[in-house]
């Protein structure tokens, strides 16, 4: 079954006549996904490689029927990109682009809320994948295999880390979402672990976190709580210094707060199974699954 | 990116949040006269991005203009070694001269953006004047926070209930309500990421002013602050980040032997992580990103070996945008033009992988491939040992 993105998916591509957007339009139509179109304000009218292209999310959406929207807008308008996805009535927002300013995003947040039929993935995220059903973002698809385990990550290439390491093993996956790298974003670990956890076909979880912020000790709460399916997690950035930001606008440690040892702790503490080498997030997972 | 204190009084001059009078001086003279023109007294600031200047004695007050004019050539050019420089310090390049100001307390005041729920947040103490991460951790209770609603801004009902926990009266809690809402347009506007005024003070005369402020701002929209990329201060960051950031490569560098070209953040930390496990330290956390072209990987490298630390170097790409075939012919140029002195262990995964592993085979170059991770960490940390 999978969570988010599969077989009903109809995605169209705002930002589609950039070259991330064209090409990654393309690897998610190569991956089986049903791409239905793509948006960029003044090639409306026009066909890109088979992709019809048109003006305005609302137009493409009428004409469609597409429920989900990956964007690749640059940052200067990636956030009024969301919003005009929210405002016509898209279910599911999948934004990759990195570098938007923290004050768009909060304002984007608020706005949000008008819209509950939104969800919000990203931004600064890889993206989406229910393997062997639909693809919506950056990833490799060739490296996944359809089967049981969830993985939620802020990260993108850990991510795939994460899923060589099983695919490896033959333990196939449900669905990858990866919530990206930002300090204000659309979706949280907690969301993501709730539809897992609702999800028949997800049978184990891995969460790959990092530095920076309380993300990973409200998930292990949440877990502890309410999760009870296996759990195997890596936070990566034992290794950092305090008060650098390293690469994602939200991987600082400040103020003391937001270190991995505390967020391994916390996971720990809720019974999750915590590797300290990302080279152990596969086999740690098997060995849960085992029993 | 962040900014120098005389930088951040000037942007909370222009958005009318009281802070007292200061100048820049360019030399021992100037600041004798600046001082003239405060009335014959003045502080004497060293100007480094690091906090502690005052315990670092790069604070001094001069009683009189001449002796203004001795404080500024002690404190100009000097090395300012403060807990937050690490013991090798920073030099003085800058001396600012403030008009000194009677206190009668020290608050904390700051703003920033609480990630949990998106808003952004002020942060209020009684106890100014001291490291905040101290308060925090000895007692959390002395320290107030408010939620700012994004579209309301900071509320009148808010700034009242800060100026009751600052136990505020007078005219400094009837200066609170426009210091707060000015303070936070200026947060909005600007882009910033962090504004810190510690201290906070009640002057004897009963009026607020910004004692010291440090304002650093969301890299992420300095695209749409050209004004605000003109305090940027290269003298004030390592050279071989500026040199990658103009790459559009994200570079760190650390204390230790390996050097690291990975392809995103969380791989990148996870790399430097699992070296560590194996053993061994890392030399630099290098993010090449998604795109990046053969140039700017030749040009990672180039970087990395800079470092006369470095004995090894791990490169792992797993491929989603980036294409293994582009990491390996810059490889493989970085080796031809600047000649690669020391082991090499490259572990590629994804797109184009066997186009990148075929490029490094028929290069003739002696690089060691990794396997998978494990393998890969396992290799480059024997290269060292």
């Amino acid at each position: 079954m999978s969570i988010l993105v599969g077989t009903d998916t109809k995605l169209i591509v705002q930002g589609i006549t950039g070259q991330e957007g064209l090409f990654h339009a393309k690897g998610c139509r190569d991956y089986g996904t049903r791409v239905v179109g793509g948006v960029t304000p003044g090639k409306g009218g026009t066909v890109v490689d088979g992709f019809p292209v048109y003006n305005s999310v609302k137009e493409a959406r009428a004409r469609t029927g597409a429920n989900t929207s990956m964007i690749f807008v640059p940052p200067p308008a990636a956030a009024d990109a969301i919003l005009e996805a929210a405002s016509a009535g898209i279910e599911l927002v999948v934004c990759i682009t990195e570098g938007i300013p923290i004050v768009d995003m909060v304002r984007a947040k608020h706005v949000l809320k008008d819209f509950p039929g939104t969800r919000l993935i990203g931004p600064n995220c890889p993206g989406v994948i229910s393997p062997g059903q639909a693809k919506v973002g950056i990833m490799p698809g060739r490296i996944h295999l359809p089967g049981h385990v969830g993985i939620v990550s802020r990260s993108g290439t850990l991510t795939y880390e994460a899923v060589g390491q099983l695919t490896a093993l033959g333990i196939g996956q449900s669905t990858g979402v990866g919530i990206g790298g930002d300090p204000v974003n659309g979706t949280h670990f907690i969301d993501v672990l709730e539809l897992f956890q609702a999800d028949p076909d997800t049978h184990g979880i891995i969460m790959v976190g990092e530095i920076g912020g309380s993300a990973e000790e409200d998930a292990a709460a949440y877990v502890q709580a309410h999760v009870t399916k296996p759990v195997v997690a890596f936070i990566a950035g034992q290794s950092a210094p305090a008060g650098r930001r390293m690469g994602h606008a939200g991987a600082i440690i400040s103020g003391g707060k937001g270190t991995a040892a505390a967020k391994m702790e916390a996971l720990r503490a809720a019974g999750i199974t915590v590797v300290a080498s990302p080279a152990e997030m596969g086999q740690a997972m098997a060995r849960r699954l085992k029993g | 990116m962040n900014i120098h204190e005389y930088q951040a009084k000037e942007l909370l001059r222009q958005f009318m949040v009281a802070t007292p009078d200061g100048q820049v001086a360019e030399n021992a003279a100037e600041a004798a006269a600046i001082t003239q023109e405060f009335g014959g007294q003045s502080v004497i600031k060293a100007q480094i991005h690091a906090g502690g200047r005052g315990k670092g004695g790069g604070v001094k007050f001069a009683r009189t203009p001449e002796q203004a004019a001795e404080l500024f050539t002690q404190i100009y050019g000097m090395t300012l070694v403060t807990k937050q420089t690490g013991p090798e310090g920073r030099k003085v390049r800058t001396v600012y001269v403030a008009r000194p100001v009677d206190i009668a307390r020290e608050l904390y005041l700051s703003l920033l953006v609480d990630r949990g729920t998106g808003w952004g947040a002020i942060l209020a103490s009684t106890e100014g004047g001291v490291e905040i991460e101290e308060v925090a951790a000895k007692t959390p209770e002395k320290i107030v926070r408010v939620s700012v609603h994004p579209g309301l801004g900071v509320a009148a009902y808010q700034a009242r209930e800060l100026g009751e926990a600052l136990g505020l009266t007078g005219e400094a809690w009837k200066q609170l309500p426009p210091f707060l809402r000015n303070l936070y347009r200026l947060f909005v506007e600007k882009d910033c990421s962090m504004v810190e005024i510690n201290p906070l003070v009640v002057t004897a005369q009963g009026d607020l002013t910004a004692l010291d402020a440090k304002i650093s701002f969301d890299d992420n929209a300095l695209f749409r602050h050209p004004e605000i990329k003109l305090y940027r201060d290269l003298s004030e960051e390592a050279p071989a980040e500026i040199e990658a950031s103009a790459f559009g490569l994200n570079f760190i560098k650390l204390d230790g032997t390996i050097g690291c070209m990975v392809n995103g953040a969380g791989l990148a930390m996870a790399t430097m992580d699992i070296i560590k496990l194996h053993g061994a330290t890392p030399a630099n956390f290098l993010d090449v990103g998604g795109g990046a072209s053969e140039e700017a990987v030749k040009n990672a490298f180039r970087i990395i070996l800079q470092d006369p630390g470095v004995k090894a170097v791990l490169v792992n790409i797993f491929g989603g945008i980036m294409r293994c075939d582009v990491v390996a012919k810059g490889i493989v140029n970085a080796s031809r033009e600047i000649g690669i002195r020391v082991p090499v262990v490259a572990r590629l995964e994804g797109t184009n992988v066997e186009e990148g592993k075929r490029i490094l085979q028929d290069s003739g170059l002696k690089i060691l491939v990794g396997a998978n991770l494990e393998d890969a960490a396992a290799k480059v940390v024997a290269a060292v040992q």
